[in-house]
C-alpha cells in the first residue's frame, strides 16, 4: 500500500499524528477518535468508511479546520492546524478547502448563482460563478432561490459552491445521503470530474460502500481506528456505480 | 397519571426559560420598568390626592376666599347666616417688605393675622417647630416653612419688616404650614422663590394696631356646607361685600396653591399613563417575539407532545406559563424600584408642597391594577404565538420545514441590487420577506427613542417658557411694585434710584371680565406701548404691537371668555372707581404663562378714569454694579410693596428644577435603555437562533467572525436606523398629545418645542444601548458551534 501511495509520486498534503478526540459528558468519557494516524496525498481521491458513531465526521471535521483534537498533530502542508487560532482556522477554510454536507447547507436568502458568488467573492483565484454552476448541470438553474431547487439541485448547487472557489481540498460529508439513486450519481460525477480536472484533493465520507469503488484509497474506520486502507487498482467511473 | 404529564411538561418550560434566560431576563426587566413606572407615578397620584384631602379636611380648608379693602367685623355674622356657609373667618392680610438677614435682594412677606386666643375656624396651622406667638405681641411672627427653610431661619432668628412705613424687628418664633400654602407662589409672578417670598403670622391684635383697621377685616374665609352651591354663595358674598372694596371672591377652582396641586396630580397621571404604556406595549411586543420564536423552533417538539395525546389547553397553559413567569417577576422586581423612585421623587416632592406630612405611597388598589395591566399586556403579546402553537397540526410539525421561501423585493426589483454584495442582499431579503417583524422591531426601538424625547421635553418646554416670559416678554432685572397708586412723579423718583439706568412705569388693575355667563378673574396689566422692558410676545417670538385702545388677552384666556378679536366685553373694575366698562378686545397673544389681560397705559388710566400716567409699579434695568445700593435703598422706602429680582428668581427656579429634573432624567435614561437593550437584544438574538444554521455554514466556508457577524448586525443597524427618526417623530407625537391633555392648566402652558439635545441626547441613549446587546451577541456569535450546526437539518 504505502509503495502505491509512493508510486503516485507525492508528498503527503495531509499528515495526522497520533490524533485522538475525547468527548466528556460528565462521568462519560467518549472516544470518538483514537490515536489516528493518516497521511492524505494531493489530488487523490478517498472514501471514508465505517459504522455509523466511528468517528469520520469527527475525522474529516479536524481536517478541515472545524475542531481540533484533544490529542496529537495535524498538519496541512506547513501550517500547524492543531495549534492554530480561531483566526488561522478561518484563514485555512477560506484559502483551502471546500466543504459539501448532508444537508446542503444551502443560504435560503440567496439565489443559486448568489450562493456560490458568496465563496467566489471571498476566493483568491474562483472558477465564475455561473461557469461552476454549469459544471454540475445547474446552467439554467441559476437564478433560482433553495426553496425553488429539488434536494438533488440543492446538493449540486452546494458542490458548485464548494468547487468554485478551485479549492485544494474538497471535503464531503455523506453528499449523497438524502438523495435517490439518479441524483446521487449527478453528484458524484460531478465530484469525480473536479478531482480528475482541477486535481483537487478529494475525501469522501459514505456509508454506501458502492461509492468505494471510484476512489484511489478506501480507509474503513472503526471504533476511532483506522481499521483497514485499501486502494482500487483500477478506479471505476461513478457512471458505472450502482446500488 | 395528569400529575406526571404536566410535570414532564413543566420541566421542559424550566429548561426553555434556562435556555431563553437572557431573553426572559430582557422582558422582565421591560415589564419591571413598566410597573415600576406605573406604580411610581400611580402612588404620588394616590398620595398626593389623598395627603392633600386628608389635609384639607383636618386642617379645615376653605372653600371659598375674597378679599376687601376693608369691612367692619359685623359683617363676618351676615356672611356666616348666609345660607350654605358652614364656618366664617374673617383677618387681615398685606404685603410687607422684608430685610432679610445674609439676603441682599429686599424680600417681599404676605402678613396674615392670627386670630388672638385659639386657632383659626378655617385654615388652620401646622406647627412644625417653635410656639405660636403670643395674643397681642407685636414683634413675634410664625414663618412659612419653605421661606424659613430657604433662608435658614430658625424659630428665635429676626428678621426686619417695614409695617405702615416703619421698620419693625419681628422674632420668628415659629415655623408653620397651612393649607392655604402647601404651595407658596407670589401672585403675579410665573415662578416660586422661597428665597424672596414668604408668610408670615401675626397677631390680630398687633396687626389691626399697626394698620388701623380695629373691628375690620380685608380678607374672608368660607367654609360651606355639604352640597352648597359655591357659584352661589359666591354671587352672594360678592354682592354683600360689594361696597366694601371687593375684588371678587373665588372658589378652590382659582385658589392657586390648590390649582398648581390639581395641575400636578393631573400631569403626572397623564404622564404616568403615557409612558407605562409605552412600557407594556413593548413588554407584549417582547414577549409576542420570544414565545413566536419558541413555537417556530419548537414546533417539531410540539407535533411530537401533540401527538402523544396532549390538548390544546396543556399546551396553551405551557407558553401562558412563561408569560406568567415575566409578569410575576417583573412585578415583583418593579416593586421595590418603585417604593425606591418613589421616595426619591416624594423627598423631592416635599420642597415644592408643604404638607404635614407627605410620603409615597400605594394603596392595593392600585397595585393589584398594575398586576392585572401588566398580565393583560403579557397575555397579548402570547397570544398570537399560542394560537400558533394549538393550530399546528401535529403531522405537519413533524415535518422538516422546507427552506424559507425568499424572492427578490422591491428594492432589487427596482433594479439596486447590482450594488449590493452578497451579504448586504442578504441583510435586505431578510429584511423584506418579513416586514412585520422587522416593523415591530423599529416599533419598540422607536418607543425607547420616544421615551427620552418625552423625559426630556420637559426641560426644553421649560426653558422655552423661561425664555419667553422673562427674557423677551419681561425684559426688566428688577420689577417693582408699589402700595398704592401713585403719579407720574414716583416713576421720576425711582429712576433716580442708584444704579438705575431705565425705568418703565406699568398699572396692574384686578378686574372681573365678563363675556355672556363667563366670567374669569384676573388683572390688566397698562404699560407703555412704545416701552423698552415688557411686550406682548408668543411662544414662537413673534411680537403683537400693543394698540392704543382696546385690551390685549391671552389666547388662553380669550377662548376660555369665548371671546374673539373685535369682540366687545365688559371688564368690571375691583379697584378706584369700581365701574363697569365695555372694552374691545383688540388682539390676543399666545403667551404661556398664566391668563394675562394687557392695555397700553393711558388706555387703562383712561378706562379708570384716572391720570394717563398713573403707575402702581415699574420695571427697571440696573447697573449691576450698583445693585448692593440700590436694595439697600429700596428696603428702605414706604411706597414700595414688593420687588422682584428677575435673576434671583431664575437662578433659585433653576436650582430646584435641576433637582427635581435629575432623578426624573436618570430613570428615563435607565428606562429607554432597558427598553432599547431588550428591544435589540431580543431581535438580534431571535434572528442568531433563526439564522444559527446559516452563520455557522458561513463560518465553515471560511467567513471570519467579524464578516458573519456583520450580516447579522447589518440587519439590527438598519433597524436602529430607521427607528430613530422615527422614535423623534413618536416622541414628539406624545408630547402634542401631553400639550393637548394639559391644555386646561392656567398656570403654564407647555409650548411643544424641542432642543437638538434632546434628540442628540436620545439618540446617543439608544445608540449606546443597541450597540451594547450588539456587544452581548458578538461574543455569543464567538461561542457558535459550527459542527452541531452541520449535524442538524436545522
Ligand atoms: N458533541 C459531541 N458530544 C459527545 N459525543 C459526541 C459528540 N459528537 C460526536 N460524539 C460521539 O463521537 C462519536 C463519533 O461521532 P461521529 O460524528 O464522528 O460519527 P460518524 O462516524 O460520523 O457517524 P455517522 O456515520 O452516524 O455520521 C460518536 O460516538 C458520537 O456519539
Ligand atoms: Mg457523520
Amino acid at each position: 500500500m504505502q509503495v502505491q501511495n509512493g508510486c503516485m509520486g507525492n508528498k503527503p498534503v495531509f499528515r495526522v499524528r497520533g490524533v485522538s478526540k475525547v468527548y466528556r459528558m460528565g462521568e462519560v468519557e467518549v472516544h470518538a477518535l483514537r490515536e489516528v494516524d493518516l497521511d492524505l496525498y494531493a489530488g487523490e481521491f478517498v472514501v471514508l468508511l465505517g459504522a455509523s458513531g466511528s468517528g469520520k465526521s469527527t475525522l474529516l471535521n479536524i481536517v478541515g479546520g472545524l475542531d481540533v483534537p484533544t490529542a496529537g498533530e495535524v498538519h496541512y502542508l506547513d501550517h500547524d492546524l492543531t495549534a492554530a487560532t480561531d483566526e488561522a482556522l478561518t484563514r485555512f477554510r477560506r484559502e483551502h478547502v471546500g466543504f459539501v454536507f448532508q444537508f446542503y447547507n444551502l443560504i435560503p436568502s440567496l439565489t443559486a448563482l448568489e450562493n456560490v458568488s458568496l465563496v467566489t467573492e471571498i476566493a483568491a483565484r474562483p472558477l465564475a460563478p455561473d461557469e461552476a454552476l454549469r459544471l454540475v448541470g445547474l446552467g439554467d438553474r441559476l437564478n433560482h432561490f433553495p426553496a425553488q431547487l429539488s434536494g438533488g439541485e440543492q446538493q449540486r448547487v452546494a458542490v458548485a459552491r464548494a468547487v468554485a472557489k478551485r479549492p485544494d481540498v474538497l471535503l464531503c460529508d455523506e453528499p449523497t445521503g438524502a438523495l435517490d439513486f439518479a441524483s446521487g450519481k449527478v453528484v458524484l460525477e460531478v465530484l469525480d470530474r473536479v478531482n480528475r480536472e482541477l486535481g483537487t484533493t478529494t475525501v469522501v465520507i459514505t456509508h454506501n460502500a458502492a461509492i468505494a469503488a471510484m476512489a484511489d484509497r478506501v480507509i474503513h474506520i472503526g471504533s476511532g481506528r483506522i481499521a483497514e486502507i485499501g486502494a482500487n487498482a483500477a478506479k471505476a467511473s461513478p457512471a458505472e456505480l450502482s446500488w | 397519571m395528569v400529575s406526571v404529564r404536566i410535570g414532564a411538561l413543566d420541566r421542559k418550560l424550566l429548561r426553555d426559560i434556562w435556555h431563553l434566560r437572557g431573553q426572559v431576563l430582557a422582558v422582565t426587566a421591560v415589564v419591571m420598568c413598566g410597573i415600576a413606572v406605573f406604580l411610581t407615578m400611580r402612588g404620588m397620584v394616590e398620595s398626593l390626592v389623598d395627603t392633600r384631602d386628608r389635609y384639607y379636611a383636618e386642617y379645615r380648608f376653605a372653600d371659598v376666599f375674597a378679599n376687601v379693602k376693608r369691612a367692619p367685623e359685623s359683617v363676618a355674622a351676615r356672611i356666616a347666616a348666609m345660607p350654605g356657609v358652614r364656618a366664617v373667618e374673617t383677618g387681615i392680610t398685606l404685603e410687607v417688605m422684608l430685610d432679610v438677614p445674609d439676603l441682599a435682594e429686599p424680600a417681599t412677606a404676605q402678613l396674615i393675622s392670627l386670630p388672638d386666643g385659639g386657632s383659626p375656624r378655617l385654615n388652620r396651622l401646622h406647627l412644625r417647630s417653635g410656639r405660636t406667638v403670643a395674643a397681642g405681641a407685636r414683634d413675634e411672627v410664625l414663618a412659612s416653612e419653605a421661606f424659613a427653610r430657604a433662608n435658614r431661619l430658625e424659630p428665635g432668628a429676626t428678621i426686619t419688616a417695614v409695617i405702615n412705613g416703619r421698620r419693625e424687628r419681628l422674632v420668628i418664633v415659629g415655623i408653620a404650614i397651612s393649607p392655604e400654602f402647601i404651595y407658596t407662589l407670589r401672585p403675579a409672578s410665573g415662578l416660586p422663590d422661597d428665597r424672596r417670598y414668604g408668610i408670615l403670622w401675626m397677631s390680630r391684635a398687633a396687626l389691626e394696631n399697626a394698620y388701623d383697621m380695629d373691628g375690620a377685616f380685608n380678607r374672608v374665609a368660607l367654609g360651606l356646607e355639604p352640597g352648597a352651591s359655591e357659584r352661589d354663595v359666591i354671587t352672594a358674598l360678592d354682592r354683600l361685600l360689594e361696597r366694601y372694596g371687593a375684588i371678587g371672591a373665588y372658589g378652590r377652582g382659582e385658589h392657586l396653591s390648590d390649582k398648581v396641586i390639581r395641575d400636578e396630580i393631573r400631569q403626572d397621571s397623564i404622564y404616568g399613563g403615557v409612558i407605562s404604556a409605552i412600557f407594556l406595549g413593548v413588554a407584549a411586543f417582547i414577549v409576542h417575539i420570544v414565545l413566536s420564536r419558541l413555537v417556530a423552533i419548537q414546533r417539531d417538539q410540539l407535533g411530537v407532545i401533540k401527538a402523544f395525546g396532549y390538548g390544546n389547553r396543556a399546551i396553551a397553559a405551557h407558553f401562558v406559563k412563561l408569560a406568567l413567569l415575566v409578569v410575576v417577576s417583573g412585578t415583583l422586581l418593579g416593586i421595590p424600584v418603585a417604593a425606591w423612585l418613589g421616595e426619591g421623587l416624594a423627598a423631592i416632592y416635599r420642597d415644592f408642597f408643604h404638607f404635614p406630612h407627605y410620603e409615597w405611597q400605594l394603596s392595593a388598589r392600585g397595585l393589584a391594577m398594575s398586576v392585572a395591566i401588566s398580565a393583560a399586556s403579557a397575555f397579548t403579546g402570547a397570544y398570537v404565538a399560542v394560537l400558533g402553537a394549538i393550530r399546528l397540526p401535529p403531522a405537519e410539525a413533524m415535518r422538516p420545514p422546507t427552506p424559507a421561501r425568499f424572492r427578490p423585493g422591491w428594492i432589487e426589483r427596482a433594479g439596486f441590487q447590482r450594488w449590493l454584495s452578497m451579504t448586504e442582499r442578504m441583510v435586505v431579503r431578510n429584511l423584506e420577506r418579513r416586514p412585520w417583524k422587522g416593523a415591530l422591531s423599529v416599533l419598540g426601538l422607536a418607543l425607547a427613542v420616544a421615551i427620552i424625547v418625552v423625559g426630556r421635553y420637559g426641560i426644553d418646554a421649560l426653558d422655552r417658557i423661561i425664555d419667553v416670559q422673562f427674557r423677551a416678554t419681561l425684559k426688566d432685572d428688577i420689577t417693582i411694585e408699589l402700595n398704592n397708586p401713585r403719579a407720574a412723579a414716583a416713576i421720576e423718583a425711582i429712576a433716580q434710584l442708584p444704579g438705575v439706568i431705565r425705568a418703565e412705569p406699568f398699572r396692574a388693575v384686578p378686574v372681573r371680565l365678563r363675556a355672556g355667563h363667563r366670567e374669569k378673574r384676573t388683572a390688566v396689566i397698562g404699560f407703555a406701548a412704545q416701552g423698552n422692558l415688557h411686550a406682548l410676545v408668543d411662544l414662537d417670538y413673534r411680537a403683537t404691537p400693543m394698540p392704543d385702545e382696546g385690551i390685549v388677552l391671552s389666547t388662553k384666556l380669550a377662548g376660555q371668555l369665548g371671546l374673539a378679536i373685535g369682540d366687545r366685553f365688559m371688564v368690571e373694575l375691583l379697584e378706584g372707581a369700581r365701574r363697569s366698562e365695555a372694552v374691545v378686545l383688540a388682539a390676543t397673544v399666545d403667551d404661556l404663562v398664566g391668563l394675562g389681560a394687557y392695555m397700553s397705559l393711558p388706555a387703562l388710566n383712561r378706562l379708570m378714569h384716572e391720570p394717563a400716567e398713573t403707575l402702581s409699579g415699574a420695571y427697571l434695568t440696573v447697573d449691576p454694579a450698583a445693585r448692593e445700593r440700590l436694595y439697600r435703598r429700596l428696603k428702605e422706602m414706604p411706597m414700595v410693596r414688593g420687588v422682584s429680582v428677575k435673576e434671583s428668581m431664575l437662578a433659585n427656579f433653576r436650582d430646584v428644577i435641576a433637582r427635581s429634573l435629575l432623578v426624573q432624567t436618570i430613570a428615563n435614561i435607565v428606562f429607554a435603555s432597558v427598553i432599547a437593550f431588550g428591544v435589540v437584544y431580543n431581535s438580534v438574538r431571535i434572528a442568531l437562533s433563526e439564522r444559527g444554521n446559516e452563520l455557522a455554514s458561513l463560518r465553515v466556508l471560511g467567513f471570519t467572525h467579524r464578516e458573519v457577524a456583520a450580516m447579522l448586525l447589518g440587519e439590527q443597524l438598519v433597524l436602529v436606523l430607521v427607528a430613530i427618526p422615527l422614535g423623534f417623530a413618536v416622541g414628539a407625537g406624545i408630547c402634542a398629545m401631553l400639550v393637548m391633555a394639559l391644555d386646561a392648566q392656567e398656570t403654564m402652558r407647555l409650548p411643544l418645542v424641542f432642543s437638538g439635545r434632546t434628540f442628540a441626547f436620545a439618540f446617543v441613549i439608544v445608540a449606546t444601548a443597541a450597540m451594547l446587546s450588539a456587544f452581548a451577541i458578538w461574543r455569543r456569535l464567538r461561542g457558535l458551534d459550527l459542527i452541531a450546526v452541520l449535524k442538524t437539518r436545522e
